[in-house]
């Protein structure tokens, strides 16, 4: 028989062990996925903007569950409570986990105080998508701005996340940055930390 | 040229630990968060069951057809002698290649043309759990989507259909492939042109 002995049902999936996270699919198998995500929404909506939004929804759902899970299992429940730490915990621990390596880099923004710049050459979910000329500033990296969103969120920093093309000299293809606007609210808690 | 002997599946697992090497991965946990996006997003547009039953279907179609492909350019196999052996190609280098299962094949019916694949664990289903309601979803049917849709390309018309769902209560996961018949490949030339 199938199984005897091997796997142990729960009841219940809270009651399950979580797994270290080490198991792994085929990049391919993520790409084909996340196109069809895009195709789907395509047809779904009638402009850019609508669409962005709609990719952004569902990278908010999976920050919200993401950093929930790290927290459990990476961090051992312990609370970010300060702007540069729940930053850095974004761009090295997230995305490690996500998508293998830490980002490129994490900027301070010059002319705003309240903007911060997390930059990656080739972002994981634009590798194997062009954008036609008709769709203009269009960006699937909404979709990973929407997961960090979704964890900024959670965290207790709310904060606006877009995602821009920032054209390279020398490099064919643009990079990406993950711009984020914290909301007033988060600028203040700060100072008051001290 | 001597006929090519079928392969036995273990001949073709064999073959595998050879791609995986070259092979780019990446952490199953953000396919998992991602898929049950898709799944929230269908069940918030369309709300009827089937419906998000049938998109599903689709969209794994839509994954087949194109990761056909890719699985015949990157596994080195060779074409198949008969539905047996597609069946164990599919389940143990397929599966494998693409998102890390090994699955089984069993209950073969008399003609060999109907089979069972069963797969033991899914990353799919990773932190899943079907709420009363959506009872009556396949929450895995891009599987059988993708498994139809790679047929298609391969010339061969096959019926796939779930008879066991971990989430709903079963140990495993079941998956029954029909081949309904081989279309034989067509010229788009005539000869004499």
């Amino acid at each position: 028989m199938i199984g005897v002995g091997k796997v142990k049902q729960y009841g219940n999936v809270l009651d399950k062990p979580l797994n270290k996270g080490k198991t792994e699919v085929s990049l391919s198998a993520f790409a084909f996925l996340f196109s069809e995500l895009v195709q789907y929404n395509q047809t779904q909506v009638d402009n850019i903007g609508e669409l962005e939004r709609r990719l952004e929804d569902a990278g908010y759902a999976v920050g919200a569950r993401v950093l929930e899970l790290l927290c459990h299992r990476d961090k051992g429940n312990r609370r970010e409570t300060r702007l540069l730490g729940i930053l850095s915990f974004v761009h090295s621990t997230v995305w490690k986990v996500l998508f293998g390596k830490v980002a490129d880099s994490l900027e301070k923004g010059t002319e705003h105080e309240d903007e911060y710049m997390i930059s990656e050459k080739e972002l994981l979910v634009n590798k194997f998508i062009s954008i036609p000329k008709d769709m203009g500033t269009f960006n699937c990296g909404a979709f990973v701005a929407g997961i960090v969103r979704g964890v900024l969120d959670g965290a207790g920093f709310p904060a606006v996340v877009t995602a821009h093309f920032v054209p390279m000299e020398g490099q064919q293809r643009p990079r990406t940055t993950i711009l984020i606007k914290f909301a007033e609210e988060v600028l203040l808690r700060e100072a008051r930390l001290g | 040229m001597a006929p090519v002997a079928p392969r036995s599946g273990d001949a073709i697992f064999a073959n595998i630990e050879h791609v995986n090497c070259s092979w780019t991965v990446q952490n199953a946990e953000l396919f998992t968060l991602t898929y049950g996006a898709i799944v929230r997003q269908l069940l918030t547009d369309l709300e009827e069951v089937d419906e998000v039953n049938k998109q599903l279907d689709q969209m794994g179609y839509n994954i087949g057809i194109r990761l056909i492909d890719e699985f015949l350019a990157k596994s080195n196999v060779s074409s198949c002698v008969d539905f047996r052996e597609t069946a164990e190609v599919i389940a143990k280098v397929g599966l494998k290649m693409f998102i890390g299962v090994t699955a089984s094949v069993t209950n073969w019916n008399a003609e060999g043309t109907c089979c069972s694949i069963v797969l033991e664990d899914n990353p799919l289903v990773d932190f899943v759990e079907l709420p009363d309601t959506y009872q009556g979803l396949h929450y895995c049917n891009i599987l059988s989507g993708v498994i139809r849709g790679a047929l298609d390309m391969v010339s061969m018309k096959a019926e796939v259909t779930w008879l066991r769902d971990a989430l709903r209560g079963d140990d495993v996961f079941e998956l029954q492939v029909k081949l309904l018949k081989q279309v034989p490949e067509e010229y788009p030339y005539k000869d004499d042109e």
